[in-house]
């Protein structure tokens, strides 16, 4: 279905850069130039020793299913066409941790621990929305 | 870490009030505020002019901007301590700390806390699906199209995963809780329901269904909070706080630390060293039970059983009164009411009742020290306190 009705991600002065490089299909997470830590979600300090020097890397994009349930009844009445869909917690390689659908054919077959790669759905207007779906292991 | 100063027998709850419950559409969520706190003054003895503070949490229905001044005014009361919390559904037990502190530093003598709003009539499904969606975190959660049952669901799935925890384990808290609102006069559900029932209801978000869920309701509680010293003269049988602790680890799921060990443990270990008491010592709790999994990780997170054995103590009935361990003894929040902060208050109302004595087939016999558990958000912030009917 057209995808481009559901919300579309909203940058802010925290996230622009996350965003951005999602339209370029590319998957960004905030590294601490102080302690070494990766962090989801971007935020102005570093969760762990509150440094600001902080700095955008590229995660590899793979990762793992921590947990996941199927959504047969959608709180938000725009998602309610999509129903039954995957919503996942996934383990990225680096470490952080971040929320995303599991997409594809066998997405409703998705089980802790599966092996995913990012993949990106078009939001409308270029916003691309950092997905993932299942890889053999 | 500093050990907080004790507030052990220093307060007591001394009176308790919940309104009428279920489907109330002749009332407004402040009115049935005003009926919980009316009959908690009332059971106290006390008179509306010796309240000198009021604690309150949030209304979705009624989302005034500073709701504690508003529910005064509409109560005509003029309190010298003051103030609106929201840590979710955290926050009853939250404020008894808040007023217990105030309390004990002369900052008020007779606290009200009240909690409550008319969740069923007072807005649409959508509307307050809607409202309950804004948990989820507004960029990097909510594009994706999560729900609360769903974040729950992960939760589950996590610990079915990591222990075995089963399906039927899991609906059979839903079993336990309809069975004791079948023994609450005024319980929102009072239908019989079989573990079948449970696992074949309508599909929520895997593995929860419908009756994995807490209810929907109207309904307000209160309770009167003084001194231990001005309760002894009181009406009512006084109950003395006997600890209390809290802790906070994340609001959104993606950032819990874990996802089978969350701050009740924490939060725990701080009621029992200012109680003095164990998990051995607890004769009834009332646990947080918005959806089946959750007081199967509370019990486990508490110490009233090892990691991954929450399922097996509800499903080998040590749960029920009658148990080793009465959990949610009027209904919960799966069977006797939920209507925002009002749900976990409702825990402590119980909690009173049971230690007071005198409640017929529900009654927990020889019930001395009970604990009452809130969390709010996903599992994020977490109260435990623990009360007795002696000062122990």
């Amino acid at each position: 279905m057209d995808k481009t009705t559901l919300p579309t991600p909203v940058a802010n002065a925290d996230s622009r850069p996350y965003w951005e490089a999602a339209r370029e299909r590319r998957l960004v997470i905030r590294k601490c130039n102080a302690c070494g830590e990766l962090h989801f979600m971007p935020r102005h300090l570093c969760p762990v020793c509150w440094s600001d020097r902080l700095e955008w890397v590229d995660a590899k994009g793979t990762g793992s299913v921590h947990s996941f349930t199927v959504i047969r009844r959608a709180s938000d009445p725009a998602f309610a066409p999509l129903v039954p869909y995957a919503v996942a917690l996934i383990d990225l390689d680096e470490g952080p941790r971040m929320m995303a659908n599991i997409l594809g054919a066998n997405a409703l077959a998705v089980k802790i621990g599966d092996r995913v790669q990012v993949t990106f759905e078009d939001r409308g207007d270029g916003a691309m929305l950092p997905q993932f779906n299942t890889v053999a292991a | 870490m500093k050990t907080p100063t004790s507030l052990k027998n220093k307060i007591a709850i001394v009176g308790v009030g919940e309104s009428d419950i279920g489907k109330v559409p002749h009332m407004t969520g402040l009115g049935l505020n005003a009926q919980a706190a009316k009959r908690a003054l009332d059971d106290s003895g006390l008179k509306v002019s010796d309240i000198d503070g009021v604690l309150t949490a949030y209304s979705f229905t009624e989302p005034y901007f500073m709701l504690g001044s508003v529910l005064c005014e509409y109560l005509g009361v003029k309190p010298r301590f003051n103030a609106s919390v929201i840590s979710g559904g955290a926050s009853p037990a939250v404020m008894l700390k808040h007023a217990a502190e105030a309390i004990v530093s002369g900052q008020a003598e007779t606290i009200l806390v009240c909690a409550g709003e008319n969740r069923a009539t007072g807005l649409t499904r959508e509307a307050a699906l809607s409202a309950l969606l804004a948990v989820g975190h507004p960029y990097f959660e909510q594009p994706y199209g999560g729900s609360i049952p769903g974040y729950y669901a992960m939760i589950a799935q996590r610990h079915m995963h990591v222990y075995g925890t089963t399906r039927e384990q899991m609906a059979q808290v839903a079993v336990n809780t309809r069975a004791h609102a079948l023994m609450h006069p005024s319980a929102h559900m009072k239908k019989p329901l079989a573990l079948q029932e449970v696992l074949d209801a309508k599909p929520i978000a895997d593995p929860l269904g419908m009756l994995d869920c807490c209810l929907i309701s109207d309904a307000g509680g209160a309770f009167i909070v003084t001194s231990a010293e001005r309760a002894r003269d009181l009406k009512a049988k006084p109950v003395y706080l006997q600890g209390i602790g809290e802790y906070h680890t994340h609001e959104h799921l993606m950032c819990a630390p874990s996802l089978t060990e969350f701050g009740a443990t924490e939060s725990g270990r701080t009621a029992y060293e200012m109680a003095g008491l164990g998990p051995q010592d607890i004769d009834v709790a009332q646990l947080y039970d918005c959806f089946t999994i959750v007081p199967i990780i509370e019990l486990e997170e508490l110490g009233f059983c090892q990691r991954g054995e929450g399922g097996a103590f509800f499903s080998e009935g040590h749960a029920r009164i009658g148990g080793k361990l009465p959990v949610n003894t009027h209904g919960g929040m799966l069977s006797h009411a939920h209507a925002g902060a009002a749900g976990g208050l409702f825990g402590i109302v119980e909690a009173v009742r049971q230690l007071r004595g005198g409640l017929g087939e529900r009654q927990v016999q020889g019930a001395e020290v009970a604990l009452v558990h809130n969390e709010g958000g996903i599992l994020s912030s977490h109260c435990t306190l623990i009360l007795a009917n002696d000062k122990g």
